[in-house]
């Protein structure tokens, strides 16, 4: 059951700088970074996020994404996706860099969909200073 | 509303500048040369057809949050108008009810918020009411337009909820939603176009 991230920011640096720190910690796991919009300027492309989705070709899809319009498009995609495709997708709430960290650590180790939204939603509530 | 558009697009990005991140005429100029072009390559016979074209076009090109709330509304209205080639005044109607509701669902705004659903909202009543008077479709939809600028214009004294402008609070009172704002637009422009 492998799970690949697909990650949505308005900033094509954010989505593939978050990307390469994912796979730098979770070697195996299949990350897709979408950032921008159709210009590459800062935006998002519910084009691409699209294509990196049926591309990705693991068994579940988690989805990250910034903010706004990020979200929306997110979900515009998924609401546009062939049935099959759309259940295997979901869309985590959790925050990006830290929330794409944690589910990529766990995916790496095995972890199905389930388990790694609930990394990526426990790391929006693990504190940084102790 | 291409033209429209353009014809607004400074308008657009300028209130936008104001509690956005300006580039709303920008991006919708882009979204609706990008549905211009797809109509004239793609030829769709029909209105339901040409709705979708036009959601395609918006949802891949607009790049902001306008991209998807529009796209939205345009591919709810064109599934609302399916197997209609003439739509008739309640069909109108019914399409931009399916529109609202594909807005407010997607966007989770209601009216107060400060966004396009300010003027959408209203429109949809007032076209309700004049289809149930009149049962023409030219005058539905300028019934809607003439609704849909007062709503845009209810937005200015508005705090926003929604979107980037809810980061500013207080500060984003005073200026008119720039959602709003291309929405009555549109509606607008539609009305002329049955006007015509």
């Amino acid at each position: 059951m492998a799970t690949g991230l697909v990650l949505v920011s308005h900033s094509p640096e954010i989505a593939s700088g978050t990307a390469e720190l994912v796979r730098q910690m979770a070697g195996d796991v299949e990350v897709r970074a979408v950032g921008g919009d159709p210009d590459g300027a800062l935006g998002t492309d519910p084009d691409r996020i699209g294509n990196a989705i049926e591309e990705i070709g693991t068994d579940e899809i988690l989805i990250f994404m910034d903010i706004g319009s990020a979200v929306l498009s997110a979900e515009a995609v998924i609401e546009m996706l062939d049935e099959g495709l759309r259940e295997r997708v979901h869309l985590v709430d959790a925050p990006f860099v830290e929330g794409a960290f944690a589910a990529g650590v766990v995916a790496s180790a095995g972890a199905d969909a389930r388990e790694c939204m609930e990394a990526a939603r426990q790391a929006r509530t693990e504190p940084k200073l102790h | 509303m291409a033209a429209a558009v353009e014809e607004h697009r400074q308008e657009l990005t300028r209130l936008d500048s104001k509690i956005g991140d300006g580039d709303h005429g920008t991006n919708m100029h882009r979204g609706f040369q990008a549905a211009l072009e797809r109509l004239e390559t793609d030829a769709p016979s029909t209105p339901s057809d040409v709705l979708k074209a036009v959601s395609m076009a918006l949802i891949s090109k607009v790049g902001g949050a306008a991209g998807p709330l529009y796209g939205t509304a345009f591919l709810r209205a064109s599934s609302a108008l399916s197997g209609k080639e003439e739509p008739d005044a309640s069909d109108a109607v019914e399409a931009m009810e399916a529109a609202l509701a594909g807005i407010k669902q997607r966007g989770k705004a209601e009216v107060g918020d400060k966004t396009m659903v300010d003027a959408l909202e209203p429109a949809v009543e007032a076209a309700r009411k004049e289809a149930g008077s009149s049962g023409d479709v030219g005058r539905v939809l300028r019934a809607a337009a003439e609704a849909a600028a007062q709503g845009a214009e209810s937005t200015v004294p508005l705090a926003a909820r929604r979107g980037r402008a809810s980061y500013l609070g207080q500060r984003a009172a005073g200026h008119k939603d720039p959602g709003a704002a291309s929405m009555h637009l549109l509606l607008d422009a539609a009305a002329l176009a049955l006007e015509a």
